[in-house]
């Protein structure tokens, strides 16, 4: 009874964004107010029904409703409350759901928040909202229901949730990576919006720069959680391996960093309008791009399920529409502005067209890796996979140029710097790096260029923005005067950097200094990981819910003295018949101690991974200070728009439709 | 030469600049770094190049798995049931490896005809077959029965 409630949800729901994608944009587009005033209800509905179809299909997990086909497959009784939970998503049809769940979620706050928009610039964003919309709730409805019986026969249990996906960082990992994906599809609505009436100024900027700030923050988290993840739960203590699923996350991660700071430079000045247009757009279709990789089964992973042809074409459908929409758009209301604002050719507009031109080409260069053998496999030109080296020798360059240009970056002035005094400005944060960075080298013993080349980056980075915020913090009522003064978006910034210089820190450590040993191990044996001394006391059995388990005790040791008792696991999952490995982790901010078992040698020796992985933390420790980074970027209060405020920006940009910059302070 | 065009000039120049050395890195990089797919009967007809990184796969062969139980030394045979192809791998193998399985590795093939591996990688879940192998198997089977038809046809 209770799915075909779910279907039926879904239906209706399917019915209210066709009527949002239609009837506030015919509004807008003929001056009726009446029908524009349709936009909030038709936007709070859907979302009510999505929501709707979502609680029922949790309903079925939780109650072992094993005569849907869905939950059959991906959930099985013994299965502990919370994996029941989060199995909802743990499959292709039910990870839909979460994404359209997750997009009405967006377009209801959408609806809420900007209130203080004008009303029709805010029923096109909810139009073109709306029509993202159907194109997925058709998707599902067509291809992918997840309420879909099976009926006569109904299984006495479910074939149980894949092992791997049986963990915490599971739970979080889909519902965060999804926010930030469907979270610019706002940063995009707001661009077609923009485009369809031809306002492309600084209040559009500024009016999509909290969407968009807010969007990247939650993709940063989602894709730190997926590192995290594999890092401990795929066995082998890699963090990054450059697979073409976590390159789908990442093209978007990095043209919405683009859009970010080139939405900024669109607030500030005024310049850049076509581009950020042009950035939303694309920084919308690669996570559509993303979606469809993962989601059509081109890709073979953990993240691509039942593969069917059927969906992969709707999906590249959905996507070519998209694009080719438009583009057609843009290139034909994208405005020829004559832009008056003027900026020298030294001045933090040329540092952020840089820092533009590297990540965009950092994008292109990961998609290239990426689609490359699939459009020659594609084509039957052979087959063949690009490994980790190309990423690792095309990207590193980049993010090291980038870092470089960023700490450079902070101290230039809009319109015009000197660059007598940039470089004076500069002399001492670069020796204060160089010094910091061979005491760096020095401390993990050894010097090696890429090493070098990172960390100074990552130190530079750091460096030039504590200096930015130590010179702007100077007050004659004191320094904690001065910091107070400092806005949320400030420090929102300030956060950001810092998080990517962590990152960069512990990408370089870690790969440069960590150390993986592959051993052959008998109970009573010791071997070493960099300086930890590990020994392999004992290995047994034990027994879980749904799994028996061998498993091992391991003492590690620093200097003759314990400091840990590490317990992985091989666990063999009864129902899906898989085996696992669970490594054990000595977790550390400074480092990782990483013990995994591997198979069975002889009788009694095993093969055992033991990794010490310097800074590895700063990875996700890093992502996480950039997407709180963001979140307090967005909580300025320059972004709360007052009604006086808006009618500043529609008296402005009313008299400057030719695209004049319109400068609106807050 | 008028201030804004000298502007202009500049950055065209460093974009034709940096569109160059991009390009160039990336051709570079991608020469060194793609890994063609070979099968086991294309590698045991010499097809594939000696001491050059490609990606073999096939079957791991039933009862082909040696361990050496002094070290993680580990030989075995990968086959697609016409030809097999002999396998080096020192290390942990992932945990779905198994005798009968699908499986791909990355590695060079050695002046013997060994494939020395540096990397292999078996299925997520039991019904996965990684499509390179699960292709060349289909291939492999088109030309048995194919062989067979023409010794039915050579015999009557």
């Amino acid at each position: 009874m209770f799915p075909e409630l779910g279907q039926l949800a879904l239906i209706l729901a399917l019915l209210l964004a066709v009527l949002l994608s239609v009837v506030p944009l015919a509004g807008a587009l003929t001056g009726r107010d009446s029908l524009q005033a349709f936009a909030r209800p038709l936007a709070s509905g859907m979302f009510v029904f999505t929501g709707l179809a979502f609680a029922i299909l949790t309903h079925a997990f939780l109650v072992d409703d094993f005569s849907v086909a869905y939950v059959a497959n991906n959930s099985n009784s013994m299965l502990p409350w919370y994996y029941k939970f989060s199995a909802v998503w743990g499959g292709h049809e039910g990870s839909l759901l979460l994404w359209i769940l997750m997009l009405a979620g967006w377009i209801l706050a959408v609806a809420i928040f900007s209130r203080k928009l004008p009303p029709v610039m805010i029923s096109q964003v909810l139009s073109v909202l709306g029509m993202v919309a159907v194109g997925f709730l058709l998707f599902i409805i067509m291809t992918s229901n997840p309420f879909d019986r099976m009926l006569p026969n109904i299984p006495a249990d479910g074939r149980d949730l894949n092992p791997l996906l049986q963990d915490i960082g599971l739970i979080m990992h889909p519902p965060m990576l999804y926010m930030g994906y469907v979270g610019f599809s706002v940063a995009f609505a707001f661009a077609i919006a923009a485009l369809i009436n031809g306002r492309l100024d600084a209040a559009w900027a500024r009016w999509s720069r909290p969407w968009t700030t807010v969007a990247w923050s939650f993709l940063t988290i989602g894709i730190a959680l997926g590192s995290w993840w594999a890092y401990y739960e795929l066995g082998w203590g890699g963090w990054w391996f450059w697979d073409p699923v976590e390159n789908a996350s990442l093209l978007p991660w990095l043209s919405g960093t683009a859009l970010m700071h080139s939405l900024a430079v669109t607030e500030k000045r005024g310049v850049f309008k076509s581009w950020t247009v042009l950035l939303a757009i694309v920084t919308f279709a690669l996570s559509l791009l993303g979606t469809f990789l993962v989601r059509s089964g081109v890709l073979t992973s953990v993240h691509a399920f039942a593969s069917d042809p059927e969906r992969g074409s709707f999906l590249l459908m959905l996507l070519g529409i998209t694009v080719v929409g438009s583009l057609a758009l843009y290139a034909f209301r994208a405005p020829v502005v004559h832009v008056r604002a003027r900026y020298g050719s030294l001045s933090r507009e040329i540092f952020l067209l840089l820092n533009n031109v590297l990540l965009v080409s950092a994008t292109a260069l990961v998609a290239l890796g990426t689609l490359y053998p699939l459009v020659l496999d594609y084509l039957e030109l052979g087959k063949l996979s690009i490994g980790e080296p190309f990423f690792n020798a095309t990207f590193s360059p980049l993010a090291v140029a980038t870092g470089l240009l960023l700490g450079a970056g902070i101290f230039s002035r809009w319109k015009k710097t000197d660059g007598g005094w940039l470089a004076r400005k500069l002399l001492w944060p670069l020796a204060v790096s160089v010094l910091a960075t061979a005491a760096v080298m020095i401390g993990y013993g050894g010097f090696a260029p890429w090493a070098f080349l990172g960390v100074f980056t990552a130190v530079w980075v750091t460096v030039a923005t504590l200096w930015d915020l130590w010179d702007k913090s100077s007050s004659r009522k004191g320094r904690l005067h001065g910091l107070k003064r400092q806005s949320r978006s400030y420090w929102g910034m300030v956060l950001g950097h810092l998080g990517v210089a962590m990152v960069m820190a512990g990408a370089t450590v870690v790969s440069n200094y960590g150390v993986e040993r592959d051993v052959r191990m008998q109970p009573g044996d010791t071997a070493m990981a960099g300086d930890y001394e590990i020994v392999f006391n004992y290995i047994g059995e034990r027994s879980g819910p749904n799994f028996s388990a061998q498993y091992g005790e391991f003492e590690v040791r620093l200097d003759g003295e314990t400091i840990a008792e590490l317990h992985p696991e091989k666990r063999n999952y009864s129902v899906g018949m898989s085996v696992m490995t669970e490594a054990d982790i000595d977790a550390g901010l400074f480092r990782d101690v990483f013990v995994a078992i591997g198979e069975r040698i002889s009788d009694d020796a095993w093969a055992i991974r033991l990794q010490y992985k310097p800074l590895v933390r700063w990875l996700w420790l890093g992502s996480l200070v950039m997407a709180i980074g963001g979140f307090l970027a967005i909580s300025d209060k320059r972004y709360r728009i007052r009604v006086k405020d808006v009618k500043a920006v529609e008296q402005e940009s009313g008299g400057t439709a030719a695209g004049k910059p319109a400068e609106v302070t807050g | 030469m008028h201030p804004i065009r000298k502007k202009r000039l500049t950055i065209v120049l460093f974009l034709v600049a940096g569109i160059a050395i991009a390009v160039a890195l990336t051709t570079y990089a991608l020469r060194q770094n793609i890994n063609l797919f070979y099968d086991p009967t294309e590698i045991a007809a010499g097809k594939a190049p000696q001491d050059v990184r490609i990606r073999a796969g096939g079957m791991v062969e039933e009862g082909s798995v040696q361990r050496d139980p002094e070290s993680l030394n580990v030989q075995f045979r990968v086959t697609d049931y016409s030809a097999s192809v002999p396998v080096q791998y020192e290390g942990i193998l992932p945990d779905l490896f198994a005798e009968g399985q699908g499986v791909v590795a990355m590695g060079r093939l050695n002046a013997e005809g060994m494939f020395v591996a540096d990397q292999v990688l078996a299925k997520h879940d039991e019904n996965y077959m990684p499509p390179e192998v699960a292709e060349s198997l289909e291939r492999a089977e088109k030309r048995k029965a194919d062989a067979e038809k023409a010794a039915q046809s050579a015999s009557y």
